[in-house]
């Protein structure tokens, strides 16, 4: 007996497919979540995310008149004071969202992938912004650049990244890290649609799962079913 | 694939199939960007940043013309912090290591800079018109290496004097001058060959801005590379002295600090932290031993889900009833 | 230049403890991350009815 060939399947299809297996549309922009989402923590990461963006923003800014801009004019300085805050507002919203995670046990029910892409990113963005410090072109980034240069150094990190190559370390700043950055925090946002947000402990047994008659459990992709 | 006995597992956490209500999560994207965005402008508008401008080599001799040349001495002898660094810069010394871990050796000279040469000879040998200084040159370059040795330590030994002297608040002696008209620095010392003049030439060049350039167009017209010049500097005290006003040495938890009053690099508190206690604290492998410390708990952090004690710490301390008091409160009363 | 409403340009003080040393300013953050912390967690988080009961 012959068999007919299966036919070929082409890599568009096979990564459409793959891409809407994890993620349907409905689990990638959900507009209901469980029930125990009911804590104003749950909004550091998305203001960590919305600090990232207007880093990137006012960086972008910077980066239209070039590095020496913010030196001469006031709008430059202005711009390069949103870009320092911002970066001072990301750090502040993303450990206040670790410590959120970390007492939740966000990493529970599968979930240690989430957890693993926040901490790189965290450990990402700091010589994140020490290229940005370095790239500053005053008193602060010679400074900070010859006392760096020590640490990576002694580590042998100091023979490919040298942080007083002033080329080098705008380059890592500007493209390479924050590139790095945004790919980590969408793998890690995917991660969190793909998984749902960590479910509460549980207290003891009776508690451990909501079956209440007044709220029905949604489809498996997860859509509330209200009519706009 | 069977699972390790002995390997801690997680307490299983059952997928919810409990209630859902609606929640606008691109609305929320929408207004936390706006509230960060004003945020950021209120800060600004409130606090501005910081923007001391940088020192120059031009500066530095200027201001300090013994300190430049007390360094530009060491440079010269191959004495300097920048001299005897070792690897990327050099192979004078082997650099710092933890046990058998030579890390800083084994990835080698990748900027590779003699500071005698490329700090000294090299920018002097670009001064036209000065037939004395070039012959000067001609002459070092021509003797041995033990004599070219002994003539700058000869000339540096004296100026050493005089800066610990000053470091020490002690008045310091009469062999170092510096002429209130002229800035000539005389230093008064045998057997330093044509070292004086060399030194001369070099305060000169530096004074007139003309040593800021050659350092960094050493290899080409077009450079980004400001490693010479901040190594030089770095040599002397300008920057640390500037640095120490601002609070930003490693002894004053520096690395967390910001120029000015401005709130600086708090992310840094534990990186910083190791720098202030023993053994780091005096010893000359500080930054290796500090870097291996801070990889295996960045390690750690990232393998928090995985570490017995750390993972189920949350459990045991229970501010989670805290976060989540609404949903074991409705849940109780249904239960 | 468009000048701050508070002038920050001034050496820092600092805070010293035993061999702890940091700026006001980073102390300030620090602080204020903590107290932020202790609000998201217990200040109260709308849409409790809708969440409790269907909202239509």
């Amino acid at each position: 007996m012959s068999f007919a060939p299966a036919p070929k399947r082409s890599w568009t299809t096979r990564s459409r497919e793959i891409a809407v297996g994890a993620l349907p549309p409905e689990k990638l922009l959900p507009d209901s979540q469980p029930t125990y989402v009911a804590s104003w923590i749950y909004v550091f990461g998305v203001a960590s995310i919305a600090a990232l963006m207007v880093i990137i923003g006012s960086g972008a800014i910077l980066s239209l008149k070039g590095p020496a801009w913010w030196h001469f004019t006031g709008v430059g300085h202005f711009f390069n004071s949103i870009h320092l805050w911002s970066v001072e507002l990301f750090f502040f919203f993303v450990v206040i969202h670790l410590w959120g995670k970390y007492w939740m046990a966000a990493w529970r029910g599968g979930r240690s992938r989430v957890w693993i892409t926040g901490a790189i990113t965290f450990l990402v963005a700091v010589p994140a912004a020490l290229t940005g410090y370095v790239s500053q072109q005053n008193f602060d980034a010679q400074w900070i650049a010859t006392q760096a240069k020590d640490g990576l150094n002694s580590v042998g990190v100091g023979a490919f990244f040298n942080v007083t190559n002033f080329g080098q370390m705008y380059s890592y700043h500007v493209l390479l890290l924050p590139v790095a950055v945004v790919a980590l925090v969408a793998a890690h946002v995917l991660l969190v649609r793909k998984h749902g947000v960590v479910p509460p402990f549980e207290l003891d047994k009776k508690v451990a799962v909501a079956v209440s008659t007044s709220q029905a459990a949604p489809p498996a992709t997860g859509v509330q079913g209200e009519s706009p | 694939m069977t699972r390790l006995s002995w390997w801690p597992r997680e307490r299983e956490t059952a997928e919810w199939s409990g209630g859902y209500a609606p929640y606008d999560l691109v609305k929320e994207l929408f207004i936390a960007v706006g509230v960060v965005a004003l945020l950021s402008v209120l800060l600004t508008v409130l606090f501005s940043s910081p923007d001391d401008r940088p020192s120059t080599v031009a500066q530095w001799s200027r201001g300090q013309p013994v300190d430049f040349i007390a360094a530009a001495a060491k440079e010269l002898a191959g004495t300097s912090n920048t001299a005897t660094y070792g690897p990327p810069y050099n192979h004078n010394s082997d650099g710092q290591h933890a046990a058998f871990l030579y890390p800083q050796k084994w990835l080698g000279v990748s900027h590779p800079i003699n500071t005698a040469n490329d700090f000294v000879i090299a920018p002097l040998r670009t001064v036209p018109d000065n037939p004395t200084l070039q012959s000067a040159i001609a002459q070092f370059e021509a003797a041995p290496e033990k004599t070219k040795m002994a003539w700058a330590e000869a000339f540096a030994k004296p100026l050493e004097q005089y800066e610990a002297a000053l470091e020490e608040n002690k008045a310091p002696g009469k062999d170092v001058s510096v002429d209130p008209t002229t800035g000539a620095v005389t230093v008064k010392a045998s057997r330093t060959g044509p070292v004086p003049i060399m030194m001369s030439g070099l305060l000169d060049l530096a004074k007139s801005g003309g040593l800021d350039g050659s350092l960094l167009t050493s290899r080409q017209f077009f450079q980004t590379d400001y490693t010479k010049p901040l190594l030089f500097m770095s040599d002397g005290g300008l920057l640390a002295q500037r640095a120490e006003a601002q609070h930003l040495l490693g002894d004053q938890w520096g690395m967390m600090n910001e120029t000015g009053s401005y709130p600086g690099q708090t992310w840094l508190w534990l990186y910083t932290v190791w720098y202030q206690v023993e053994p780091f604290k005096t010893s000359e492998n500080a930054d290796i031993l500090v870097m291996l410390v801070m990889g295996v708990l960045s390690l750690a952090f990232i393998c928090i889900p995985f570490i017995p004690g750390v993972r189920s710490l949350p459990r045991r301390i229970p501010i989670y009833r805290l976060i989540w008091r609404e949903h074991y409160r409705e849940h109780q009363a249904e239960a | 230049m468009l000048a701050a409403i508070f002038n920050l340009n001034h050496p820092s003080h600092l805070v010293h403890w035993h061999f702890f040393q940091m700026s006001v300013a980073n102390i300030v953050v620090i602080a204020v991350m903590f107290v932020v912390f202790a609000l998201a967690i217990t200040l109260p988080f709308p849409g409790a009815a809708r969440r409790r009961g269907k909202g239509s």
